[in-house]
């Protein structure tokens, strides 16, 4: 019984290599992204992940014995070295490591539990040098223990009686130092001018130019004042991230007294924190909005921590109903491929395998609801056209300076997205190609809006157009029979 | 004037345009439905229904004809066009859009009860 004496030995030896292992349809997987020390071999790096990441400690110990050990152990099941690393490359060698978990090794609906296991300990582990979580197959045996998000598309949809177009929206600019009646003022003029959403930033909580009640009730004056001059359902979504869970539960219900269909967090809050806020969302018939902020801490390099597509996957689970994914075209991280596979993780009812979007799985997404991605950042109505080529139309899209820095104000700002929109929709589904002939409708619809012609005029040269740090890493041919 | 629906912001749709639309729902395999109302309050969800929706007709001409039988029947109601997708995972309306409206729209009226604190219970009269 060599395993269980007493001493060290290398995590392949201890159970944590299977190469011939085939996952259960039951199994929860895990892809990791691994950059091995000098002189550590590929499959024992990838062992050494599994087995922190599930029953093993650095030594052997008896009491393995004790338990239902091999059923426990993750088992690393593949290999495979990432293409354009290593030598001859200016990076070090990655490797691709598929590793297997038994669906017991989890807490049934606890992303908290999951993400203990699978980027606890293991990132900062010194037999390697960088980790970054590529991507996660989730069994729908596992999926099934999750609410999901609180509403999801369709019901959104219809709660807000908005079909067949993108919604609208804009942040409330500048985002820091309003008063809350000057706050309001962005958000009517906003709203009345033809945007569905008005939105707080991921930092306006309750700071001394603006306390939350004063925020939440200015607010709500201007989104029922716009909703009674438009006959349209309106919303802004109130920001109830705060300190302790006590502090956004009373925001949250401030703002459900009020009458408004939605409330906002921000991903900063954390995992268990955002499962309440579903709960709570799903409990009073209000939309959940979450705003990514800090994500890009961890998910924008490609060497170490983990990829956007694994939190879009967490949050559907979690249940949010709104994610922030990418633009494409804005100021923001966001390569058309990778945006893809966001938008599809969350949007989609089954996602096939995509090596070129990033997805490394197919997933069955177990019937849990659609979230509505969001996109911000840097975008303007000249780019309806390639908006909506790469985004769709379950997308919210939100003009924050494409709408309130409009040269003749916010409502006229408000109206020239909301023109662009509706002129390329229009247009899309006569079937003319949006992507070649997208300025031209949009210079047609211009020669009759006012507004729509000042906002092509004020940001017609604004791109950027800068290369993309996250991109996926894949050889179609060889992948494909590997 | 009442912004609801996909192109209430594009002066009105011709009937050419709005055989175009048609289309595009047909080309989907999604089912036409027209309904009308004269009263456009946002939470108004039921209009009346125009008959059923058009699960069996396939040809836009056809469709077109009764939307327009439902507008010179209302002149003075709201007339709106919808499609159904019965697909599994959808099962709801994919487009609505406003094709009729009275020459004189009726405002909607904001009334404002003062509550405790400083909170007001808004209500959208029509």
């Amino acid at each position: 019984m060599d395993r269980y004496q007493a001493g060290v030995i290398p995590y392949k030896k201890m159970g944590y290599w299977q190469p011939d292992y085939e996952p259960k349809d039951t199994d929860v997987i895990a892809l990791f992204r691994i950059t091995p020390q000098e002189g550590v071999d590929a499959e024992e790096a990838a062992a050494a992940v599994a087995g922190e990441s599930s029953t093993a400690t650095w030594t052997v110990v008896w009491t393995d014995r004790l338990t239902a050990c091999e059923l426990y152990r993750a088992k690393a099941y593949r290999v495979d070295p990432v293409p354009n690393t290593g030598p001859g490359t200016s990076s070090a060698q990655q490797y691709f490591a598929y590793i297997a978990y038994d669906l017991d090794l989890f807490e049934p609906g606890s992303i908290a539990n999951l993400t203990a296991s699978i980027i606890g300990n293991v990132f900062g582990f010194k037999a390697i040098k960088a980790l970054r979580l590529e991507d996660m197959r989730l069994p729908v045996a596992y999926l099934k223990t999750f609410q999901g998000p609180a509403t999801g598309i369709v019901v959104e949809r219809e709660r807000l009686d908005k079909f067949g177009r993108p919604l609208l929206g804009a942040t409330t600019k500048p985002k820091l130092g309003l008063s809350a009646r000057n706050y309001g003022r962005v958000v009517y003029e906003a709203l009345k001018g033809g945007l569905d959403f008005v939105k707080d930033d991921e930092n306006i909580n309750s700071q001394p130019f603006m306390h939350w009640r004063d925020r939440f009730l200015y607010c709500m004056e201007a989104v029922n004042k716009a909703s009674a001059a438009t006959g349209e359902v309106k919303g802004h979504y109130l920001n109830v991230t705060a300190a302790t869970m006590e502090d956004m539960y009373e925001r949250a219900e401030f703002a459900k007294e009020l009458g408004s269909v939605i409330v906002m967090i921000d991903l900063v809050i954390g995992y268990t924190a955002i499962q309440s806020m579903a709960k709570w969302a799903r409990k009073n018939d209000l939309i959940l909005h979450l705003h990514r902020a800090g994500n890009s801490t961890y998910a924008r390099q490609k060497n170490h921590g983990m990829s956007f597509r694994v939190i879009c996957k967490w949050m559907r689970m979690a249940g949010v109903d709104h994610l922030h994914a990418g633009t494409v075209v804005g100021k923001l991280e966001g390569d058309p491929h990778m945006i893809k596979g966001y938008y599809d993780t969350l949007r989609e009812r089954h996602t096939p395998m995509s090596l070129e979007n990033g997805l490394f799985f197919d997933q069955d997404w177990a019937s849990l609801n659609r979230v509505m991605p969001v996109a911000s950042g840097g975008i303007h109505a000249g780019q309806m056209h390639q908006l909506i080529h790469y985004l769709g139309e379950d997308v919210v899209l939100q003009f924050g300076g494409g709408t309130i820095g409009h040269p003749m104000g916010i409502q006229a700002g408000a109206t020239a997205n909301r023109v662009a929109l509706e002129a390329i929709i229009l247009a899309r589904n006569e079937g003319r190609d949006i992507w070649n002939e997208g300025p031209q409708i949009l210079e047609a619809a211009a020669r009759w809006c006012a507004p729509l012609r000042a906002a092509l005029d004020t940001w017609k040269d604004v791109t950027f157009n800068y290369q993309s740090t996250d991109t996926a890493d894949f050889v179609p041919t060889a992948t494909a029979s590997a | 004037m009442i912004t609801q629906g996909q192109f209430s912001f594009l002066p009105p749709l011709t009937d050419k345009q709005i055989a175009a639309q048609i289309e595009y729902a047909l080309g989907k395999g999604w089912a036409v439905s027209v309904e009308h109302s004269d009263d456009p309050h946002p939470r108004n969800t039921y209009w009346e229904m125009h008959g059923m929706p058009m699960f069996e007709l396939k040809d836009p001409a056809g469709i077109l004809a009764e939307i327009n039988e439902c507008r010179r029947t209302f002149p003075e109601h709201y007339v709106r066009v919808l499609a159904f997708d019965a697909t599994r995972g959808w099962e709801t309306p994919r487009m609505a859009f406003i094709v009729n409206r009275p020459k004189e729209e009726p405002r909607l009226r904001l009334e404002r009860q003062e509550a405790a604190g400083r909170a007001i219970r808004y209500t959208v009269r029509s």
